[in-house]
């Protein structure tokens, strides 16, 4: 570890006035309710699609600042020195955890209706029946307010400490943060499982997946390292994080954007072999919906986008150590990530074809327009690299060849 | 088998910087042999930085025999020593392929050939059911590919080295930072090694000899 102070030069840690990031929480905020309206306008006679659509949308945005969440408890856990530097940029996007109990609003109101309708009306199946116990509207929305309240709260805590420490640069904060989060590691680990499971897994009430909460986790890693990578190189390009984030913190996050996109795919494929081996009818027909009518596009797709070709690519050390390869393959990574969600919602509306709506587009381009806002605004407000962090120097230092 | 030798450095040199350990030599080991066969010369530096900083001269000055010798990993010292990139990862991924090729040749070969038998209704080439083991033999053959290319690349194991000859050089597990420059080609001059490292802030410089060979 290295010791003592650093003193980082203010160009490299604060947005400047005339900066564009400083323009964007209006504009994209802007654009993202232009595009809810207009998604709102043209679903209103097909709820259905809107609502599929949407939940994609919603969970796109909702796996980035879930990852964000995740990617700052662990660090603080494993009391890492490397990432310091880069850690706000993860803060700012859990930071946006508050708008997705906004942006859940319009599911807990027509959610019932129609991405939940099979289970929220069971009528004598007696499979569905069963699952009441569990599967039911009022268990529905409390544990949807239990997941918020436990994102909202440890966010917002961790968000006020780590900012309050850019001012009073004390250690004492870090260290309640450290023997806090584990605790709340286990309490994100069971809300996003679960969150999976009531959101996603729900859509297709017959099946089931204990793999599933995991696989969507995932995903949420994958894609908050791809953003931790695209926004500190834009932040570079702009002159900004100057000798702060370095090479070799890039590395890092390449290395850790190469063990999730395997991970996912050992997820991935631990899932389809349990349940391809197993052969029970009420399993496989996830898959079945999956491999037909043009869905065996999209899951080739996946396997190969998702899994293959990253693999290969960021495999070499100098493709991760590059800022054109490495921005490439996050920006790549990000869309199969969509593609993922979309794999995994639409085929529940769609199983006789596939289908690929204007909806879909809008709707993303509303909650990332949202999103964006939020989390350029939080940008702006705070400085880009945690200053009063005791581990700071080490960061600054750090190098890993 | 022949002790090990040391003589004082025969350099223009002597007293000061080139000191050599009579502690190993053998007794009367010296006897007969008048001129013994330069293996290294041998220079301890007081910190990593100074280690460093002595490394980027010697990778400078053109030497090829020579290497860094620390208690732990210091990061940046490849780069002052002007490292190429390590060649570990090829013998992983040839061998992590090879693995994971064999692995899945296998099964085919015991579960559609050999020995046939219809499991769960499923073909007998079921390939999403061999991926594990696949897998598996992929990650020990790039395990052995990492242990065996490092040995290799390493030329380990070994029974000895010509360094241990030095009583200082113990001491490099411990807490001392050295330099050897090897007698690696016909071009190489102990002396002007010797004080090559010397001037560029060596503590201790010692000339190591091969052991039981004589020029």
């Amino acid at each position: 570890m290295v010791h003592g102070k650093v003193t980082l030069h203010e160009d490299a840690i604060v947005v400047p006035a005339n900066s564009v990031w400083r323009r964007v929480p209006l504009l994209a905020g802007a654009v993202g309710v232009l595009a809810l309206a207009i998604s709102g306008a043209l679903g209103w006679q097909q709820r259905d699609q809107l609502m599929h659509s949407y939940l994609v949308a919603f969970l796109f945005g909702l796996s980035l600042a879930l990852g964000g969440l995740f990617f700052v408890l662990i660090q603080y856990a494993t009391r890492a020195g490397w990432s310091v530097v880069i850690r706000r940029i993860a803060e700012n996007a859990m930071a946006t955890l508050p708008l997705f109990a906004l942006l859940f609003v319009p599911i807990a109101l027509f959610g019932m209706d129609t991405l939940y309708h099979h289970w929220s009306h069971p009528g004598d199946d007696p499979i569905l029946l069963s699952k009441q116990a569990f599967l039911n509207p009022t268990g529905f929305y409390l544990r949807a307010a239990l997941y918020f309240v436990v994102w909202i709260a440890a966010s917002t805590w961790f968000y006020r400490r780590s900012t309050r420490q850019d001012e009073e640069r004390t250690a004492a904060l870090t260290g309640t943060m450290q023997s806090v989060s584990a605790p709340v590691l286990i309490l994100f680990g069971l809300t996003t499982t679960f969150a999976a499971i009531d959101w996603v897994m729900s859509l297709d009430p017959h099946w089931f997946s204990t793999m599933f909460g995991v696989y969507f986790f995932a995903g949420c890693v994958v894609s908050i390292l791809c953003l931790l990578i695209l926004v500190s190189l834009s932040l570079r390009r702009g002159g900004r994080l100057d000798g702060v984030v370095t090479v070799d913190h890039l590395y890092d996050l390449g290395k850790l954007l190469f063990g999730f996109v395997v991970f996912w795919a050992y997820i991935a494929f631990s899932q389809f072999m349990l349940i391809w081996y197993g052969n029970i009818p009420e399993e496989t027909l996830f898959f079945v919906h999956r491999w037909h009518h043009g869905w065996e596009i999209l899951s080739i797709l996946l396997a190969a986008g998702h899994f293959g070709l990253p693999f290969l690519f960021l495999l070499p050390m100098d493709f991760k150590r590059n800022s054109v390869t490495l921005s490439l393959a996050a920006c790549w990574l990000l869309v199969m990530h969509y593609l993922d969600l979309y794999w995994l919602v639409m085929p529940s509306l769609h199983h006789e074809h596939i289908h690929g709506d204007v909806l879909d587009v809008t709707c993303l381009i509303g909650v990332m327009g949202l999103f964006v806002a939020v989390f350029a605004h939080r940008m702006v407000g705070h400085k880009l690299v945690p200053v009063g962090d005791p581990r700071l120097a080490e960061s600054v230092a750090f190098e890993n060849v | 088998m022949a002790e090990p030798t040391h003589r004082p450095s025969s350099s223009s040199r002597d007293g000061g910087g080139t000191i050599a350990e009579g502690a190993a030599s053998g007794g009367g080991a010296g006897a007969g042999r008048e001129a013994s066969t330069v293996f290294a010369v041998l220079a301890e530096f007081e910190s990593p930085k100074a280690l460093m900083h002595a490394c980027a001269k010697v990778r400078d000055a053109g030497y090829r025999a020579w290497d860094a010798h620390t208690p732990f990993p210091i990061h940046g010292l490849d780069r002052a020593m002007g490292l190429q990139k390590s060649w570990v990862s090829a013998f992983v991924l040839i061998l992590g392929l090879g693995g994971a090729g064999l692995g899945m040749l296998m099964q085919w070969f015991v579960a559609a050939r050999a020995y046939p038998l219809v499991i769960s209704g499923k073909p007998m080439f079921s390939w999403p059911a061999f991926v594990p083991i696949t897998f598996e033999c992929g990650v020990l053959g790039g395990a052995l590919g990492a242990i065996g290319g490092f040995l290799f690349l390493s030329r380990l194991p070994r029974h000895h080295h010509g360094l241990f000859a030095s009583a200082h050089f113990e001491r490099v597990t411990d807490d001392a930072f050295f330099i050897s420059i090897e007698a690696g080609d016909a071009e190489f001059d102990a002396a002007a090694a010797a004080a090559f490292l010397d001037q560029i802030g060596a503590q201790r410089v010692e000339t190591i000899y091969e052991c039981g060979k004589v020029a």
